[in-house]
C-alpha cells in the first residue's frame, strides 16, 4: 500500500506543479492590503489536488493489483498442470502450497528469528554505511583533495559485487556476523557516498554568496546551506543504498550464517524444501521495500520545503 | 486581519539607535563608500578580459545611487567588489575608511532572483542574519517578523520561499538583507525579472523603507526609469571595457510616486541619461567597425 502511494506522488507532481503555477500568477498581481486572501488561495490549493488525486489514480490501482493477481494465477495454473516448455514449473510449488507452508511458518518462532538477525545485520551495517558515507561524501564535495584521495578507491571498489567480497571477508574479519555486516556495509555504502558529493557539488553559488553577505562562517554555510541544498540527493542515496543493502546482505548470508533470511533460503534449497525458497524470496523482496520506504517516509521532513511547489 | 492592522504602525518597531542618523552628527553617519582607481581584470580562456577600467566613486552616507548601463558593462562586478565577493585587481574599495576583504553583514545584498533559503521558512530566512550575528534564536525571530511587517509580509511568516510570487520573494529578500540593519544596501538588479507593474510598486515600497533606514544604497540596473525614478544620483558605465563615462545628480523631489514618472523633470533627466548611453553605444559600435 505505502509503495503504491510513493509511486503515485511521482506521477502527481505535474498535477501539483500546475496548481501552483496558477497560484503563482493569481499572485503577481499582489495586492499588499490584502495578504490573508492569498494565504487562503495557498491553502485550498492541496485539499483540491488530493481529491483529484483519488480520482485519477484510483482506476489506476485497481489495475495493479488486477495485474498481480492475474500473475498468482497463471503461476498456480503452471505449477498445478506442471507446465514445461523451456521454462519448466515441475519442481515450482504452486501459490496455494507456498500458501499453506508460510502459515505454518509464521505460527513456529524459527522464521522470526531469521528475519530478526537479518533486521539486525543490516541495521548496524546501514548506519554505519550512512554515517560514514555521509562524512566522505560531505569532505568530498568540498573539498579537491579529499575527492582525489578518495574518489579511485570508490571507482575502483563499486563494481565489484557483494558476493566476490565474501572470502576476504571471511578471512579479513574475525567473525562470521562481521563479516556478513562489512559485506553489507559496503554495498550501502557507494551509492551514499556518491549521491552526497552530488548533492553537495551542485550547492548553489548565489545562495552562498547570501550566506555570507549576512555574516555566515564557514561551518555555518555547510550547516545552513550546503547539507540542505544536498538533501535531495543524499535521501535519494540513503534509499538506494537500503536496497543494495538488503541485496549484499543476502550475498553473505547464502555463503556464511546460521541464522538469517538469506541463510533460511538458502538452507531450504539444500533442504529440498521448495516453497520456503518461495517464503525467503517473497520475504526479501518484502523487507527491502519496507526498509527503503520507512528510509524515504524517515527523510520527509528534511525535505519538506519541496513538497509545497515545483520551483526551487 | 491582525497582520493586516500591524502592517499600518510597520514602522514604529523599527531599532531606532541602529537605524542612520537623520542628519547633523557627522560623526554617527555610516556608509560612506571610496572606490578608488579600481581594475577588475578576469582570466578566461581566451586571455585577460578587462571588466573594469579605472573606476573612482565616492557614496556619501545615506545616499541612494544607482549604477546604469547595458548589459556587460561591468556595473555587477563592480558592485561586487564593493560587497566584497570580487577582489580589484588594482585600486580600493573602502567602507567607512575599512578596506573590503571579504563579504560582511555591513553591506547587505539582495540579488536578481531565486537567492532565497528555500529549505528555510519566510522568517527563518530573514532571521538567518540577525542569528549569523549571534543573537539568541527568539531575538533573531523578534527580529524578522519586525522586518517581514515591514515588507507587509507578516503573513506570510510561516510559508516557505517557493510558494510565493516573484515580487514577495524579493520583499523577503529586502526585509533579509535590512535585517541586520547594514550601513549599506547593495542591490543587483533585484526588480529585473518583475513585471512591470509589480516592478512600479515594489521601487514605491523600497523607496518607503529606505527613507526610514537612510543608509547608503548602491542599485544596479539596466533601466533607465528606474534609475531616475529611485536614486539621488546615476552613475553612468558603459560597455567593454567598464568604464564610469558619468555622473548625474537627480534633483527630483522625495516622496517620490508614481506620477513622477511622466512630469518634465522626469523627461528631461531621462534624455539625458538616453543620450548619454546612446552616444556611447555608438561609439562602441564604430571602434567594434574599425577593429573588423
Amino acid at each position: 500500500m505505502d509503495s503504491k502511494s510513493n509511486a503515485a506522488l511521482r506521477t502527481a507532481e505535474p498535477l501539483a506543479e500546475a496548481g501552483t503555477t496558477s497560484g503563482l500568477k493569481r499572485q503577481d498581481s499582489e495586492q499588499p492590503t490584502s495578504p490573508t486572501r492569498n494565504a487562503a488561495q495557498t491553502s485550498e490549493a492541496p485539499r483540491r489536488l488530493q481529491t483529484g488525486w483519488l480520482k485519477t489514480m484510483g482506476p489506476r490501482y485497481l489495475v495493479r493489483i488486477a495485474a498481480l493477481i492475474v500473475a498468482v494465477l497463471l503461476w498456480e495454473l503452471a505449477s498445478t498442470r506442471g507446465f514445461n516448455f523451456y521454462i519448466n514449473f515441475d519442481n515450482i510449488p504452486a501459490p496455494s502450497v507456498v500458501g499453506s507452508a508460510l502459515i505454518t511458518e509464521l505460527t513456529g518462532q524459527e522464521f522470526y528469528l531469521h528475519i530478526l538477525h537479518s533486521l539486525e545485520r543490516v541495521a548496524i551495517a546501514y548506519l554505519l554505511a550512512v554515517i560514514i558515507g555521509v562524512l566522505l561524501g560531505v569532505a568530498m564535495g568540498r573539498s579537491r583533495w579529499a575527492e582525489d584521495i578518495i574518489l579511485p578507491y570508490i571507482e575502483l571498489l563499486r563494481p565489484i559485487p557483494a558476493v566476490a567480497w565474501i572470502p576476504l571477508a571471511i578471512l579479513m574479519l574475525p567473525t562470521e556476523q562481521s563479516s556478513i555486516i562489512f559485506i553489507t556495509f559496503l554495498g550501502a555504502l557507494f551509492p551514499v557516498i556518491l549521491n552526497t558529493v552530488h548533492g553537495v557539488e551542485q550547492t548553489n553559488g548565489v545562495l552562498v554568496r547570501a550566506a555570507r553577505s549576512l555574516g555566515a562562517s564557514r561551518t555555518a554555510i555547510l550547516w545552513h546551506v550546503v547539507l540542505p541544498g544536498a538533501m535531495p540527493s543524499i535521501v535519494a542515496g540513503l534509499a538506494i543504498g537500503m536496497g543494495v543493502a538488503w541485496f549484499s546482505l543476502l550475498a553473505g548470508e547464502i555463503i556464511s550464517g546460521q541464522y538469517g533470511i538469506g541463510y533460511y533460503t538458502w538452507n531450504s534449497y539444500t533442504l529440498i524444501q521448495y516453497p520456503q525458497i518461495i517464503i525467503g524470496m517473497l520475504t526479501i523482496g518484502g523487507l527491502g521495500t519496507l526498509c527503503t520506504l520507512l528510509v524515504r517516509k524517515g527523510c520527509n521532513p528534511l525535505l519538506k520545503w519541496q513538497a509545497k511547489g515545483g520551483r526551487s | 486581519m491582525n497582520e493586516a492592522l500591524a502592517n499600518d504602525n510597520r514602522l514604529a518597531v523599527l531599532d531606532h539607535s541602529r537605524l542612520q542618523a537623520k542628519s547633523g552628527t557627522p560623526g554617527a553617519e555610516r556608509g560612506r563608500i571610496s572606490v578608488r582607481d579600481v581594475d577588475i581584470v578576469f582570466d578566461t580562456a581566451s586571455g585577460p578580459h578587462t571588466a573594469v577600467e579605472n573606476a573612482s566613486l565616492t557614496v556619501r552616507p545615506g545616499e541612494f545611487i544607482c549604477l546604469l548601463g547595458p548589459s556587460g558593462c561591468g556595473k555587477s562586478t563592480l558592485m561586487n567588489t564593493i560587497a566584497g565577493f570580487v577582489t580589484p585587481s588594482s585600486g580600493e574599495v573602502r567602507v567607512d575608511g575599512v578596506a573590503v576583504t571579504e563579504p560582511g553583514p555591513d553591506r547587505g545584498m539582495v540579488f536578481q532572483q531565486h537567492s532565497l533559503f528555500p529549505w528555510k521558512t519566510v522568517k527563518e530566512n530573514v532571521a538567518f542574519g540577525p542569528l549569523m550575528s549571534g543573537v539568541g534564536s527568539q531575538e533573531a525571530n523578534s527580529v524578522a517578523r519586525t522586518f517581514l511587517s515591514l515588507v507587509g509580509l507578516a503573513a506570510f511568516e510561516n510559508a516557505y520561499p517557493n510558494t510565493l510570487s516573484g515580487g514577495m520573494q524579493q520583499r523577503v529578500g529586502i526585509a533579509r538583507a535590512l535585517a541586520n540593519y547594514p550601513s549599506v544596501l547593495l542591490m543587483d538588479e533585484p526588480f529585473g525579472a518583475l513585471d512591470a507593474q509589480t516592478r512600479i510598486m515594489m521601487q514605491e515600497n523600497l523607496l518607503d523603507i529606505w527613507r526610514e533606514f537612510r543608509n547608503t544604497v548602491v542599485f544596479v540596473t539596466h533601466d533607465i526609469d528606474e534609475a531616475v525614478f529611485l536614486s539621488d544620483r546615476i552613475v553612468v558605465m558603459s560597455a567593454s571595457p567598464g568604464k564610469i563615462i558619468a555622473d548625474i545628480d537627480v534633483d527630483l523631489p522625495r516622496p517620490r510616486e508614481q506620477s513622477l514618472l511622466t512630469s518634465p523633470e522626469f523627461m528631461a533627466l531621462k534624455r539625458q541619461c538616453l543620450d548619454l548611453i546612446r552616444k556611447e553605444t555608438l561609439n562602441a559600435f564604430k571602434q567594434q567597425n574599425r577593429a573588423g
